[in-house]
Protein backbone atom coordinates (compact mmCIF):
# COMPACT_ATOMS: atom_id res chain seq x y z
CA UNK A 1 0.00 0.00 0.00
CA UNK A 2 1.24 3.46 -0.92
CA UNK A 3 0.40 6.48 1.20
CA UNK A 4 1.09 10.18 0.82
CA UNK A 5 0.18 13.17 3.04
CA UNK A 6 -0.92 16.55 1.76
CA UNK A 7 -1.47 19.97 3.27
CA UNK A 8 -4.29 21.67 1.32
CA UNK A 9 -3.37 25.25 0.48
CA UNK A 10 -5.99 26.15 -2.09
CA UNK A 11 -8.42 28.89 -1.05
CA UNK A 12 -11.56 26.93 -1.96
CA UNK A 13 -10.38 23.60 -0.49
CA UNK A 14 -11.53 20.41 -2.19
CA UNK A 15 -14.66 21.88 -3.73
CA UNK A 16 -16.93 20.30 -6.36
CA UNK A 17 -14.66 20.85 -9.34
CA UNK A 18 -11.34 19.61 -7.90
CA UNK A 19 -13.21 16.76 -6.19
CA UNK A 20 -14.63 15.68 -9.57
CA UNK A 21 -11.17 15.73 -11.12
CA UNK A 22 -9.58 13.77 -8.27
CA UNK A 23 -12.32 11.13 -8.53
CA UNK A 24 -11.92 10.94 -12.29
CA UNK A 25 -8.19 10.44 -11.92
CA UNK A 26 -8.54 7.76 -9.25
CA UNK A 27 -11.23 5.96 -11.28
CA UNK A 28 -8.81 5.42 -14.15
CA UNK A 29 -6.91 2.85 -12.07
CA UNK A 30 -7.87 -0.53 -10.68
CA UNK A 31 -6.16 0.16 -7.35
CA UNK A 32 -8.36 1.06 -4.42
CA UNK A 33 -7.74 4.64 -3.29
CA UNK A 34 -8.83 6.21 -0.06
CA UNK A 35 -8.84 9.79 1.16
CA UNK A 36 -8.54 10.32 4.90
CA UNK A 37 -9.28 13.53 6.80
CA UNK A 38 -9.81 14.04 10.53
CA UNK A 39 -10.12 10.35 11.23
CA UNK A 40 -12.69 9.79 8.50
CA UNK A 41 -11.76 8.00 5.33
CA UNK A 42 -13.70 7.79 2.08
CA UNK A 43 -13.33 6.02 -1.24
CA UNK A 44 -11.48 8.38 -3.57
CA UNK A 45 -13.56 7.01 -6.46
CA UNK A 46 -16.79 8.22 -4.88
CA UNK A 47 -17.56 11.83 -5.64
CA UNK A 48 -20.18 12.28 -2.94
CA UNK A 49 -17.86 10.66 -0.41
CA UNK A 50 -14.97 12.99 -1.23
CA UNK A 51 -17.14 16.08 -1.08
CA UNK A 52 -18.80 15.01 2.16
CA UNK A 53 -15.48 15.61 3.95
CA UNK A 54 -15.65 19.32 3.11
CA UNK A 55 -11.86 19.62 3.12
CA UNK A 56 -10.97 23.29 3.58
CA UNK A 57 -7.84 25.37 3.23
CA UNK A 58 -5.19 24.43 5.77
CA UNK A 59 -6.40 20.85 6.19
CA UNK A 60 -4.11 17.85 6.38
CA UNK A 61 -5.27 14.85 4.37
CA UNK A 62 -3.74 11.59 3.33
CA UNK A 63 -4.21 9.48 0.25
CA UNK A 64 -3.73 5.70 0.46
CA UNK A 65 -3.64 3.52 -2.62
CA UNK A 66 -3.67 -0.25 -2.61
CA UNK A 67 -3.42 -2.55 -5.63
CA UNK A 68 -1.28 -3.61 -8.57
CA UNK A 69 -1.13 -0.18 -10.19
CA UNK A 70 -0.96 1.69 -6.86
CA UNK A 71 2.27 3.53 -7.65
CA UNK A 72 0.99 4.83 -10.98
CA UNK A 73 -2.34 5.77 -9.43
CA UNK A 74 -0.70 7.71 -6.63
CA UNK A 75 1.51 9.57 -9.11
CA UNK A 76 -1.53 10.52 -11.18
CA UNK A 77 -3.46 11.69 -8.09
CA UNK A 78 -0.39 13.63 -7.00
CA UNK A 79 -0.24 15.30 -10.39
CA UNK A 80 -3.95 16.26 -10.26
CA UNK A 81 -3.50 17.69 -6.74
CA UNK A 82 -0.69 19.92 -8.00
CA UNK A 83 -2.32 20.82 -11.30
CA UNK A 84 -5.49 21.91 -9.54
CA UNK A 85 -3.47 24.02 -7.11
CA UNK A 86 -4.78 22.08 -4.13
CA UNK A 87 -1.34 21.70 -2.56
CA UNK B 1 -38.50 23.51 -50.90
CA UNK B 2 -40.71 26.47 -50.22
CA UNK B 3 -43.57 25.79 -47.82
CA UNK B 4 -47.02 26.92 -48.83
CA UNK B 5 -50.66 26.51 -47.88
CA UNK B 6 -53.31 26.12 -50.56
CA UNK B 7 -56.37 28.32 -50.22
CA UNK B 8 -58.49 25.18 -50.09
CA UNK B 9 -56.77 23.93 -46.91
CA UNK B 10 -56.55 27.44 -45.54
CA UNK B 11 -60.33 27.85 -45.82
CA UNK B 12 -61.06 24.39 -44.46
CA UNK B 13 -58.68 24.61 -41.47
CA UNK B 14 -59.89 28.04 -40.39
CA UNK B 15 -63.65 27.56 -40.92
CA UNK B 16 -63.84 30.21 -43.63
CA UNK B 17 -66.77 30.40 -46.02
CA UNK B 18 -66.02 30.68 -49.71
CA UNK B 19 -67.77 33.65 -51.27
CA UNK B 20 -66.04 33.62 -54.63
CA UNK B 21 -63.84 31.11 -56.40
CA UNK B 22 -64.84 27.67 -55.11
CA UNK B 23 -63.56 26.22 -58.41
CA UNK B 24 -60.08 27.74 -58.31
CA UNK B 25 -59.16 27.38 -54.63
CA UNK B 26 -56.40 24.93 -55.53
CA UNK B 27 -54.65 27.33 -57.89
CA UNK B 28 -53.76 29.95 -55.31
CA UNK B 29 -51.19 29.44 -52.57
CA UNK B 30 -50.06 31.36 -49.50
CA UNK B 31 -46.28 31.56 -49.04
CA UNK B 32 -45.97 34.23 -46.35
CA UNK B 33 -47.57 34.48 -42.93
CA UNK B 34 -47.81 38.28 -42.95
CA UNK B 35 -51.22 39.81 -43.37
CA UNK B 36 -52.01 43.06 -45.16
CA UNK B 37 -54.92 45.35 -44.36
CA UNK B 38 -55.13 47.38 -47.54
CA UNK B 39 -56.12 50.77 -46.14
CA UNK B 40 -53.81 53.07 -48.07
CA UNK B 41 -54.31 51.03 -51.22
CA UNK B 42 -58.00 51.95 -51.11
CA UNK B 43 -56.94 55.59 -51.41
CA UNK B 44 -55.01 54.70 -54.55
CA UNK B 45 -51.50 54.42 -53.08
CA UNK B 46 -49.96 51.22 -54.52
CA UNK B 47 -46.19 52.03 -54.38
CA UNK B 48 -45.56 49.54 -51.60
CA UNK B 49 -48.52 47.20 -52.04
CA UNK B 50 -47.64 43.90 -50.30
CA UNK B 51 -49.23 41.89 -53.12
CA UNK B 52 -48.00 38.47 -51.90
CA UNK B 53 -49.91 38.71 -48.63
CA UNK B 54 -53.43 37.83 -47.64
CA UNK B 55 -55.54 40.98 -48.01
CA UNK B 56 -57.76 41.33 -44.97
CA UNK B 57 -60.80 43.60 -45.09
CA UNK B 58 -62.33 44.64 -41.78
CA UNK B 59 -64.87 47.25 -40.80
CA UNK B 60 -62.46 50.15 -41.50
CA UNK B 61 -61.57 49.02 -45.01
CA UNK B 62 -65.12 48.11 -46.04
CA UNK B 63 -66.69 51.32 -44.69
CA UNK B 64 -64.00 53.44 -46.32
CA UNK B 65 -64.50 51.63 -49.62
CA UNK B 66 -68.21 52.31 -49.44
CA UNK B 67 -67.51 56.05 -49.54
CA UNK B 68 -65.68 55.79 -52.86
CA UNK B 69 -67.44 56.03 -56.22
CA UNK B 70 -68.22 52.70 -57.95
CA UNK B 71 -65.53 53.43 -60.57
CA UNK B 72 -62.90 54.14 -57.94
CA UNK B 73 -63.83 50.97 -56.10
CA UNK B 74 -63.62 48.77 -59.18
CA UNK B 75 -60.28 50.38 -60.03
CA UNK B 76 -58.60 49.81 -56.64
CA UNK B 77 -60.01 46.29 -56.17
CA UNK B 78 -58.84 45.33 -59.66
CA UNK B 79 -55.38 46.68 -58.87
CA UNK B 80 -55.28 44.55 -55.72
CA UNK B 81 -55.90 41.38 -57.73
CA UNK B 82 -52.31 40.70 -58.73
CA UNK B 83 -51.14 37.28 -59.91
CA UNK B 84 -49.31 36.61 -56.62
CA UNK B 85 -52.04 37.85 -54.26
CA UNK B 86 -53.38 34.71 -52.62
CA UNK B 87 -56.81 35.69 -51.31
CA UNK B 88 -59.19 38.42 -50.19
CA UNK B 89 -60.46 37.80 -46.70
CA UNK B 90 -63.40 39.55 -45.09
CA UNK B 91 -64.03 39.57 -41.32
CA UNK B 92 -67.14 39.91 -39.12
CA UNK B 93 -69.43 38.57 -41.85
CA UNK B 94 -69.35 42.01 -43.47
CA UNK B 95 -70.99 42.49 -46.86
CA UNK B 96 -68.29 43.42 -49.36
CA UNK B 97 -68.99 46.07 -52.03
CA UNK B 98 -70.15 44.44 -55.25
CA UNK B 99 -67.15 45.88 -57.13
CA UNK B 100 -64.88 43.75 -54.90
CA UNK B 101 -66.76 40.61 -55.99
CA UNK B 102 -66.75 41.79 -59.60
CA UNK B 103 -62.98 42.41 -59.62
CA UNK B 104 -62.35 39.11 -57.85
CA UNK B 105 -64.45 37.05 -60.24
CA UNK B 106 -62.84 38.67 -63.26
CA UNK B 107 -59.30 38.00 -61.97
CA UNK B 108 -59.97 34.57 -60.47
CA UNK B 109 -59.23 35.82 -56.96
CA UNK B 110 -60.81 33.73 -54.17
CA UNK B 111 -62.82 35.68 -51.59
CA UNK B 112 -63.32 34.13 -48.15
CA UNK B 113 -65.40 35.35 -45.27
CA UNK B 114 -65.26 34.78 -41.51
CA UNK B 115 -67.51 35.50 -38.55
CA UNK B 116 -64.57 36.52 -36.35
CA UNK B 117 -63.73 40.15 -35.52
CA UNK B 118 -60.79 41.46 -37.55
CA UNK B 119 -58.06 41.47 -34.86
CA UNK B 120 -59.02 38.02 -33.61
CA UNK B 121 -59.12 36.65 -37.15
CA UNK B 122 -55.78 38.21 -37.91
CA UNK B 123 -54.11 36.59 -34.88
CA UNK B 124 -55.70 33.18 -35.50
CA UNK B 125 -54.48 33.24 -39.09
CA UNK B 126 -50.99 34.44 -38.19
CA UNK B 127 -50.61 31.55 -35.72
CA UNK B 128 -51.94 29.09 -38.26
CA UNK B 129 -49.66 30.30 -41.05
CA UNK B 130 -46.59 30.53 -38.78
CA UNK B 131 -47.17 26.89 -37.89
CA UNK B 132 -47.82 25.75 -41.45
CA UNK B 133 -45.10 27.79 -43.14
CA UNK B 134 -42.31 27.30 -40.57
CA UNK B 135 -39.14 25.76 -41.94
CA UNK B 136 -38.93 22.13 -40.82
CA UNK B 137 -35.99 19.86 -40.08
CA UNK B 138 -36.00 16.13 -39.42
CA UNK B 139 -34.03 14.76 -36.49
CA UNK B 140 -33.26 11.10 -35.85
CA UNK B 141 -34.60 10.41 -32.39
CA UNK B 142 -37.62 9.74 -30.25
CA UNK B 143 -39.76 12.48 -28.76
CA UNK B 144 -41.61 11.79 -25.52
CA UNK B 145 -43.55 13.88 -23.05
CA UNK B 146 -42.54 13.12 -19.48
CA UNK B 147 -44.58 14.91 -16.79
CA UNK B 148 -45.32 17.62 -19.34
CA UNK B 149 -41.68 18.12 -20.34
CA UNK B 150 -40.79 17.38 -23.96
CA UNK B 151 -37.70 15.19 -24.05
CA UNK B 152 -35.93 14.31 -27.27
CA UNK B 153 -33.97 11.06 -27.01
CA UNK B 154 -31.09 10.87 -29.46
CA UNK B 155 -28.28 8.39 -29.98
CA UNK B 156 -27.03 5.87 -32.46
CA UNK B 157 -29.32 3.37 -34.07
CA UNK B 158 -29.83 0.30 -31.90
CA UNK B 159 -28.94 1.97 -28.60
CA UNK B 160 -32.49 1.45 -27.33
CA UNK B 161 -34.36 4.71 -27.88
CA UNK B 162 -37.58 3.06 -29.00
CA UNK B 163 -37.46 0.42 -26.25
CA UNK B 164 -36.93 3.18 -23.69
CA UNK B 165 -39.88 5.08 -25.15
CA UNK B 166 -42.02 1.95 -24.87
CA UNK B 167 -41.13 1.59 -21.23
CA UNK B 168 -41.86 5.28 -20.63
CA UNK B 169 -45.27 4.89 -22.27
CA UNK B 170 -45.89 1.87 -20.06
CA UNK B 171 -45.08 4.06 -17.07
CA UNK B 172 -47.75 6.55 -18.09
CA UNK B 173 -45.84 9.01 -20.25
CA UNK B 174 -46.63 10.01 -23.81
CA UNK B 175 -45.13 9.30 -27.18
CA UNK B 176 -45.00 12.03 -29.78
CA UNK B 177 -42.70 10.60 -32.43
CA UNK B 178 -40.42 7.62 -32.96
CA UNK B 179 -37.40 7.45 -35.23
CA UNK B 180 -38.03 10.66 -37.12
CA UNK B 181 -38.99 13.85 -35.36
CA UNK B 182 -39.95 16.86 -37.45
CA UNK B 183 -39.03 20.08 -35.71
CA UNK B 184 -39.69 23.74 -36.33
CA UNK B 185 -39.04 26.95 -34.46
CA UNK B 186 -42.22 28.35 -32.95
CA UNK B 187 -40.73 31.52 -31.52
CA UNK B 188 -37.37 32.91 -30.35
CA UNK B 189 -37.04 30.37 -27.55
CA UNK B 190 -39.15 27.39 -28.58
CA UNK B 191 -38.53 24.39 -30.78
CA UNK B 192 -41.57 22.22 -31.35
CA UNK B 193 -41.40 18.60 -32.47
CA UNK B 194 -44.03 16.39 -34.05
CA UNK B 195 -44.27 13.11 -35.95
CA UNK B 196 -44.51 13.01 -39.73
CA UNK B 197 -48.18 12.05 -40.30
CA UNK B 198 -47.34 8.58 -41.64
CA UNK B 199 -45.43 7.68 -38.46
CA UNK B 200 -47.91 9.17 -36.01
CA UNK B 201 -48.41 7.04 -32.84
CA UNK B 202 -46.17 4.29 -34.15
CA UNK B 203 -43.13 2.70 -32.53
CA UNK B 204 -40.81 0.24 -34.18
CA UNK B 205 -39.54 -2.38 -31.77
CA UNK B 206 -36.93 -4.82 -33.01
CA UNK B 207 -38.28 -8.33 -32.90
CA UNK B 208 -41.92 -7.24 -32.71
CA UNK B 209 -42.22 -4.83 -35.60
CA UNK B 210 -44.54 -1.86 -35.76
CA UNK B 211 -46.59 -1.12 -32.68
CA UNK B 212 -49.49 1.34 -32.66
CA UNK B 213 -49.15 2.98 -29.26
CA UNK B 214 -52.55 4.67 -29.34
CA UNK B 215 -54.24 1.41 -30.18
CA UNK B 216 -52.49 -0.58 -27.47
CA UNK B 217 -52.19 1.99 -24.69
CA UNK B 218 -55.03 4.40 -25.43
CA UNK B 219 -55.29 8.08 -26.30
CA UNK B 220 -53.61 9.07 -23.05
CA UNK B 221 -50.37 7.55 -24.30
CA UNK B 222 -49.85 9.85 -27.28
CA UNK B 223 -49.54 13.52 -28.00
CA UNK B 224 -49.52 15.35 -31.34
CA UNK B 225 -46.67 17.75 -30.70
CA UNK B 226 -44.65 19.23 -27.88
CA UNK B 227 -42.02 21.91 -27.31
CA UNK B 228 -38.62 20.25 -26.86
CA UNK B 229 -37.26 21.27 -23.44
CA UNK B 230 -34.36 18.87 -23.12
CA UNK B 231 -32.29 16.60 -25.33
CA UNK B 232 -31.11 13.36 -23.75
CA UNK B 233 -28.34 11.81 -25.78
CA UNK B 234 -27.81 8.10 -25.15
CA UNK B 235 -24.39 6.66 -25.82
CA UNK B 236 -22.60 3.43 -25.09
CA UNK B 237 -20.84 3.46 -21.76
CA UNK B 238 -17.18 4.17 -22.33
CA UNK B 239 -15.10 3.37 -19.23
CA UNK B 240 -12.49 5.88 -20.35
CA UNK B 241 -14.90 8.77 -20.94
CA UNK B 242 -15.81 11.08 -18.09
CA UNK B 243 -19.50 11.82 -17.56
CA UNK B 244 -21.15 14.71 -15.81
CA UNK B 245 -21.15 13.66 -12.17
CA UNK B 246 -22.69 16.69 -10.53
CA UNK B 247 -25.18 17.91 -13.09
CA UNK B 248 -23.30 21.16 -13.45
CA UNK B 249 -22.26 20.82 -17.09
CA UNK B 250 -23.98 23.27 -19.43
CA UNK B 251 -24.32 21.48 -22.72
CA UNK B 252 -26.53 22.60 -25.58
CA UNK B 253 -27.55 21.54 -29.03
CA UNK B 254 -28.56 24.28 -31.42
CA UNK B 255 -31.69 23.63 -33.48
CA UNK B 256 -32.44 26.50 -35.86
CA UNK B 257 -31.70 29.55 -33.64
CA UNK B 258 -32.47 27.95 -30.29
CA UNK B 259 -29.96 26.43 -27.85
CA UNK B 260 -31.72 23.40 -26.40
CA UNK B 261 -30.22 22.05 -23.13
CA UNK B 262 -28.63 18.67 -23.65
CA UNK B 263 -27.34 15.91 -21.40
CA UNK B 264 -25.52 12.69 -22.20
CA UNK B 265 -26.49 9.49 -20.46
CA UNK B 266 -24.23 6.46 -20.78
CA UNK B 267 -25.99 3.20 -21.54
CA UNK B 268 -24.85 0.05 -19.81
CA UNK B 269 -26.48 -3.35 -19.34
CA UNK B 270 -28.46 -3.30 -16.14
CA UNK B 271 -29.06 0.45 -16.06
CA UNK B 272 -32.75 1.18 -16.10
CA UNK B 273 -32.85 3.90 -18.71
CA UNK B 274 -36.49 4.83 -18.49
CA UNK B 275 -36.25 5.55 -14.78
CA UNK B 276 -33.04 7.52 -15.27
CA UNK B 277 -34.68 9.59 -18.00
CA UNK B 278 -37.79 10.08 -15.89
CA UNK B 279 -35.62 11.41 -13.08
CA UNK B 280 -33.69 13.60 -15.52
CA UNK B 281 -37.00 15.11 -16.62
CA UNK B 282 -38.14 15.72 -13.04
CA UNK B 283 -34.78 17.21 -12.07
CA UNK B 284 -34.90 19.47 -15.13
CA UNK B 285 -38.40 20.62 -14.15
CA UNK B 286 -37.29 21.24 -10.58
CA UNK B 287 -34.39 23.34 -11.86
CA UNK B 288 -36.78 25.41 -13.97
CA UNK B 289 -39.01 25.88 -10.95
CA UNK B 290 -36.00 27.29 -9.09
CA UNK B 291 -34.75 24.28 -7.17
CA UNK B 292 -31.34 23.20 -8.38
CA UNK B 293 -30.09 20.36 -6.18
CA UNK B 294 -26.54 20.75 -7.49
CA UNK B 295 -26.44 24.45 -6.60
CA UNK B 296 -27.92 23.88 -3.16
CA UNK B 297 -25.40 21.14 -2.49
CA UNK B 298 -22.51 23.28 -3.71
CA UNK B 299 -23.54 26.11 -1.42
CA UNK B 300 -23.71 23.76 1.54
CA UNK B 301 -20.32 22.37 0.58
CA UNK B 302 -18.87 25.88 0.48
CA UNK B 303 -20.15 26.46 4.00
CA UNK B 304 -18.71 23.19 5.28
CA UNK B 305 -15.33 23.90 3.69
CA UNK B 306 -15.33 27.40 5.16
CA UNK B 307 -16.16 25.96 8.58
CA UNK B 308 -13.30 23.46 8.39
CA UNK B 309 -10.96 26.21 7.22
CA UNK B 310 -11.86 28.33 10.26
CA UNK B 311 -11.24 25.32 12.50
CA UNK B 312 -7.84 24.79 10.86
CA UNK B 313 -6.90 28.41 11.54
CA UNK B 314 -8.11 28.04 15.12
CA UNK B 315 -5.74 25.10 15.55
CA UNK B 316 -2.75 27.13 14.36
CA UNK B 317 -3.40 30.09 16.67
Amino acid sequence: MEKRDYHITSETGIHARPATLLVQTASKFDAKSTLAYQGKSVDLKSIMGVMSLGVGQGSDVSVSVDGDDAAAALDAIDETMKKEGLV
Amino acid sequence: MLNYVSIKNFAKDNDLTVLVGEEYLDNKRIYVSDISRPGLELTGYFDYYPHERIQLFGMTEISFANQLTPDERLNVFTKMCTESTPVFLISRDLTPPKELIEAAEKNKMPVLISKLPTTRLSSVITDYLDYKLAERQSIHGVLVDIYGTGILLTGNSGIGKSETALELVQRGHRLIADDRVDVFQQDEKTIVGEAPSILKHLLEIRGIGIVDVMNLFGVGAVRQSTPISLIVNLENWDPKASYDRLGSADDYQTIFDVDVPKMTIPVKVGRNLSIIIEVAAMNFRAKNLGFDATKVFENQLTELIEQNKQDNQGDVN
